[in-house]
Order: C-alpha cells, then sequence, then structure tokens
C-alpha cells in the first residue's frame, strides 16, 4: 500500500474576483523508501497542493479529493483531535525560510523540545537527551550550547538544520520538504540535501521535495512530477525525464537551462504561467507551446498512458517529435 | 582608445561596526584588495556566496559608496579626489539592475514616467523627445509600446526585470552592474532575461559586471569570471578555463556543489564543511583554510597572494613555490 495517495486533489480559494483553482485535480503517490519531486514554477500549485495534505491551509481554500489517504487514514474526513496526532508525528513539514519559520521568541531547545512532549509524552530530561540526539544527527556542533541558543544567533543553514531536527524529531513515515535549500547557498544547499537523503535512506521515510530547481531534482530524486498551472504535466522517474521528456512543458523547461544551451541565445518559453484571470480554454500550456493546434486551444487534453509518462497533452512528444494522444479520439 | 572602460585597483571598503561609548568597534572588511578591468562588449562575472563583498563591489563600482582605499578608474578619470562635476559626468556611465524587481520599482509611478525619469534629472530634452527614446528603450527590451501608462504591479516578474534593464538603459551608459539580475525569477523567464542581456550588449557595446552566485547562469553569459571569498577574490579566470580546470579549492568546492541537471552523471561531490565564518573576525593566513580540504602548513600563517599569468590567476599556497 502506497504511504501517501492522492487521487484528483483540487484546492480553489475564495478570492474577491471568484474561485481561483490553484491545484487542479493533481494524483500522486508516494511509496516509503521513495523521494518524489515535485518541480514547478512559482505559482503551479505545488506548496498548495502539500499544504492541502499537511491540513494547513486557511478557511478561504476549498479542498476536494476523490482519496486523499495518509498510510490508510483518510485525511480528508478527520476530525481536528486525530489530525493532530497525526501531522507533525507521522507527516512532517520543512519550509522554505528556515530565518522566519522558527519562533524568534523561544530559544532552540524549547522548540525541539515541544514536538517531543507533545505527541510523544517524553519527560524533561528524556527531552533533552533526545534533543542533543538530534541536533547532533542534523549535524550541528556543540549540540548542548545550541539548545539554549535563539533562531537570530544561528545562521540559515544552522536553522534549516534545526527545522530538519524538528521535523524528524518523531521519526515520521513521510517528510515533506518545501524548497528547503532555496534560501541558502550552494555549499550549504549541498549539506542540507546530501543530510536529507541520508535521513531518508536510513530511515525508510517517504521523501517529498518540493522544488523548482532541476539540478536539485536531478541529483536527488527517484521519481519526478511535474506542475504547470495546478496541474500535473507529467511524471516520470527522474532519468527517463530527463532523457525523453514527454510533454512539451517538461521538454521546453529543460531545453531553457543555461547548462543544457548549446547557442548563446537560450530557447526561452515565450509568455508566462496563466494567472487567475487569463486561464486559457483547452490546454493550459497552449498559449505558450510551439507545438499547439486549434484542438489544444479548444479542447482540454487527456492524460497519455505510463509509458507517455502520463502526459496531460493532446501530443505528447515522442523522440521530440509530437505524436497523437491515443486516449483523445 | 583602449576598450578598458573600468580599472580597480586594490579596491577597498571597510565598516566600522558595534561599538559604544566605553565598547571599541569593530572593523568589517566587507572588500579587501580587488583588482579587475572590465572591457567592453565583454561581461565579468563575480561569484561567491552571500557575504563575500559581491554587493559591496557593485555598491562601490556604481559610486553609491566611496571606497576606503584603492584605485577605481572609470573611462580613464581617477575618481578617488575627482571633483564633484566629474563624478556627475561619470554617474550616467555607470548603471545599475537590482536582484529584486519587485521592490526596485516605485509602485506608484508609471513605466513611461520610470524610464524618462533619469532623462529628466541629467538632460534637458523636450517631453517628446523623452518619450520617443523611453519607447526606443521598450521596444529594445522587449516591451510593448501601450505598457508605457502602466504601473508596475501589473507586470510579471520578468517583465518588471526587463523595465528595471531599460530603465538603467536610458543614459546610454557604458558599464551595466547586474546585481543577481535573474535569481528571482523562474526558469523559463531567466531565459528570457539573459536573451535580452545577450542581445543588448551586442547591439549597444556594453560592459557587464554580472554579479551571481548561480554558476550555471555565469557559465552561460560570462567571459571572465573572478571568485570571491569573505571579501577577497581567490581565483580569477577565463570562463572556459575556470570550468575546465578550477584551481582553487573553493572554486572547486563551488563547482561540484552545484546541482547539475543529469541524473546519469556520476556523483561525486566534495561538499565542504562549516560555513562562512564572520568577516568581523575573519580566519588567520588563507581566510578559507579551516573549510579547506587540502590545507597543509603555511595556510593558518601566511596570507596567499593572487598570482600567476596575466589571465589566470589564484590565491592559494598550493600554487606557490
Amino acid at each position: 500500500m502506497a504511504l501517501l495517495e492522492i487521487e484528483n486533489l483540487s484546492v480553489a480559494f475564495a478570492t474577491s474576483g471568484g474561485t481561483f483553482r490553484a491545484v487542479d485535480k493533481l494524483s500522486l503517490s508516494v511509496q516509503s523508501n521513495d523521494i518524489l519531486a515535485i518541480v514547478g514554477e512559482s505559482g503551479s500549485g505545488k506548496s498548495v497542493a502539500m499544504m492541502a495534505v499537511m491540513g494547513l491551509l486557511p478557511w478561504t481554500a476549498k479542498v476536494t479529493a476523490d482519496k486523499l489517504n495518509f498510510n490508510g487514514i483518510d485525511l480528508l474526513n478527520l476530525n481536528a483531535r486525530m489530525r493532530k496526532k497525526v501531522i507533525g508525528k507521522d507527516i512532517a513539514m520543512i519550509f522554505q525560510e528556515p530565518m522566519s519559520s522558527l519562533n524568534p521568541c523561544f530559544t532552540v531547545g524549547f522548540q525541539l523540545a515541544e514536538a517531543l512532549r507533545v505527541h510523544l509524552g517524553m519527560n524533561r530530561a528524556e527531552r533533552r537527551k533526545r534533543s542533543i540526539e538530534l541536533l547532533e544527527l542534523v549535524g550541528i556542533p556543540a549540540p548542548e550550547k545550541r539548545l539554549s541558543a535563539f533562531p537570530h544567533q544561528l545562521s540559515g543553514g544552522m536553522s534549516q538544520r534545526v527545522m530538519i531536527a524538528m521535523a524528524i524529531s518523531c521519526n515520521p513515515k513521510l517528510l515533506i520538504a518545501d524548497e528547503p535549500t532555496t534560501a541558502l547557498d550552494v555549499t550549504i544547499q549541498a549539506q542540507i540535501l546530501d543530510l536529507l537523503v541520508s535521513l531518508q535512506s536510513e530511515t525508510d521515510m517517504g521523501l517529498v521535495l518540493i522544488t523548482h530547481d532541476m539540478g536539485v531534482v536531478a541529483e536527488t530524486a527517484d521519481r519526478v512530477v511535474v506542475q504547470y498551472a495546478g496541474q500535473k504535466a507529467e511524471e516520470q522517474p527522474v532519468k527517463k525525464l530527463f532523457a525523453e521528456p514527454h510533454h512539451p512543458y517538461t521538454s521546453a523547461l529543460l531545453a531553457a537551462l543555461p547548462e543544457r544551451a548549446t547557442s548563446q541565445i537560450l530557447p526561452s518559453i515565450p509568455g508566462v504561467v496563466p494567472g487567475q484571470f487569463d486561464r486559457p480554454k483547452g490546454c493550459l500550456f497552449s498559449p505558450r507551446c510551439a507545438y499547439a493546434t486549434d484542438l489544444c486551444r479548444t479542447v482540454e487534453p487527456k492524460r497519455a498512458e505510463a509509458a507517455l509518462g502520463h502526459a496531460l497533452c493532446h501530443y505528447p512528444l515522442v523522440d521530440g517529435e509530437p505524436t497523437k494522444n491515443q486516449k483523445v479520439s | 582608445m583602449s576598450d578598458i572602460v573600468l580599472r580597480a585597483r586594490d579596491l577597498k571598503k571597510h565598516y566600522s561596526v558595534g561599538g559604544g561609548l566605553l565598547k571599541p568597534s569593530n572593523t568589517v572588511k566587507a572588500l579587501d584588495g580587488v583588482s579587475f578591468d572590465l572591457e567592453r562588449n565583454k561581461t565579468l562575472a563575480v561569484v561567491g556566496e552571500s557575504g563575500c563583498g559581491k554587493s559591496t563591489l557593485a555598491r562601490l563600482v556604481t559610486m553609491i559608496e566611496e571606497p576606503t582605499d584603492g584605485s577605481l578608474q572609470i573611462k580613464d578619470t581617477e575618481l578617488a579626489g575627482a571633483s564633484v562635476e566629474a563624478r556627475k559626468a561619470l554617474r550616467p556611465k555607470v548603471q545599475i539592475v537590482f536582484q529584486n524587481p519587485y521592490g526596485s520599482l516605485n509602485p506608484r509611478q508609471q513605466i513611461g514616467d520610470a524610464l524618462t525619469e533619469p532623462l529628466s534629472m541629467n538632460t534637458d530634452l523636450p517631453k517628446a523627445e523623452k518619450r520617443d527614446r523611453a519607447k526606443d528603450m521598450m521596444a529594445a527590451v522587449g516591451l510593448r509600446p501601450e505598457h508605457y501608462d502602466r504601473y508596475p504591479h501589473m507586470f510579471s516578474g520578468g517583465q518588471r526585470q526587463r523595465i528595471a534593464i531599460a530603465r538603467a538603459l536610458m543614459l546610454d551608459p557604458e558599464i551595466l552592474v547586474l546585481d543577481e539580475p535573474v535569481s528571482a525569477l523562474d526558469v523559463s523567464i531567466q531565459a528570457q532575461v539573459l536573451n535580452v542581456l545577450s542581445e543588448l550588449q551586442e547591439k549597444l557595446n556594453l560592459a557587464y559586471l554580472f554579479i551571481s552566485h548561480d554558476l550555471s547562469v555565469v557559465k552561460h553569459i560570462a567571459d571572465d569570471v573572478m571568485v570571491m571569498y569573505l571579501g577577497k577574490p581567490v581565483e580569477k579566470a577565463s570562463r572556459d578555463e575556470l570550468f575546465s580546470e578550477p584551481r582553487h579549492p573553493y572554486t572547486r568546492a563551488l563547482l561540484s556543489a552545484t546541482p547539475i541537471p543529469d541524473p546519469t552523471r556520476e556523483k561525486n561531490r566534495e561538499v565542504l564543511k562549516g560555513e562562512l565564518p564572520s568577516p568581523i573576525n575573519p580566519p588567520s593566513g588563507c581566510t578559507f583554510h579551516p573549510r579547506c580540504p587540502k590545507v597543509f602548513e603555511p595556510c593558518a600563517d601566511k596570507v596567499p597572494l593572487l598570482e600567476g599569468s596575466n589571465n589566470r590567476k589564484v590565491a592559494c599556497h598550493l600554487y606557490t613555490e
């Protein structure tokens, strides 16, 4: 059984300009001992989808899904008390901004121990011992001293390590990391990614890595979900995705990377991600797609089979050439 | 006329911080001896982690701040001791594009006004002429003429960065300082902005000082690269040499830490231990030695000098006899 199963998850926000669909029929699953990367540009709904799993969305958000199961528990119809037992214990999340995710008024030790007290009911001495253990595990030097440090006394990399220590404090089965290294320097980013991957393989937890950096994806993930404007554009194992992207968006995204460029002028994607008021008809990528036809501009595409990376496209790419999606006719 | 438009020699910027009535203040050596030349139609990239003095360098070059020590020549005019008029005449020649296009545009100013303001301040062109120039520049960076009357909130990040570039180019500068111009943008938009920058350089013969922490972008756009660590350059080389044969251990670590979008590539990362030390109290000798994987005896005591042939310099004891 999959650890996390999501089927047709939609999140709509009630805004003054009408409802806005941030996530549109997203389906994915995560096994234990699996690293899934969710890639997409800003505004593609990758964070919102995972916030919905965590139940962290504000009341203006309307979450609907055919299935939102974690380890056999239905997260959609969970009451608040039951949710408290799962969230933060079995599912933990790391956020993008380590500096602003820690409470500046409390020491690192207090914030670490809080989860241990609430979820595991440890006493004071046990909490202290475990906190030191955790800080050691994430590679913080002199952990006894750091327990009484306040967040402003830590650097960005250190704060992110504390966040990771906090997230893994109750041995979660699933860890969601939302752009964990975006705010950090490259050398620190390499340290944090190595730490996450080694923790993941030691404890057999599932790891969901939300990122916009294709380099990070290539170096850490097993499977990749590409999101575009709230929809899943494509899903493939990492090596296959980079070798043969089937959705034109994935293909264009990879081509736009400076590392893959062959000429001085980069093959860029014209236009921008559609927002609330300029959502196109038919395929959401059609206004920016090099292969779009009239069919793409009018009819919503259907999902192609697994061999074509579940590409949400009328003409998934095969060997770089668009081919007719069999499921349409 | 020489192609060198800017010459910096041993530039230093020290700030004094802390201190109080009875407490002596500390000196932060944000920039501690940087030399380089900037040539017409060439891009010099400055690479380093946060706190290495990249942005301080940008502030000195654009004359926002004055260097503590060292010489800065723009178009053969020495800035130290230059008259107010001479400085004023040089200011239009050096322009800057900032990192965050959401913060660098006035939200209450129409794009047209933002673009014509530099002209109003520095020239006495008639209104119609200013308007025409702004529209020409908008076309050059890929904005449509109807954007002239719009406000910044109506634009996406990529478009705003184009506006910021257009604004910087309004006074026909010869040097453009780009302080992390694409790091706030998504990949697909980043490619658009990089293309605009390449085209403009070709067309207007600009010299770019490109400040970035993203080595993949630098590899794409730079001609020469200077790697900095704690206010000092540790390696200077042409782009091809630096990426094919990095010499300084820090450059190597930076290169190996940069994630490469190729899952089939063999992973053998040299992960640096520790973090950037505080510039208030930098380590003795080579400032990189506490984190360096190749540290040996002279490193902790002797400061390595930036040595080598003209275009290939490295500051490391490994390469001195």
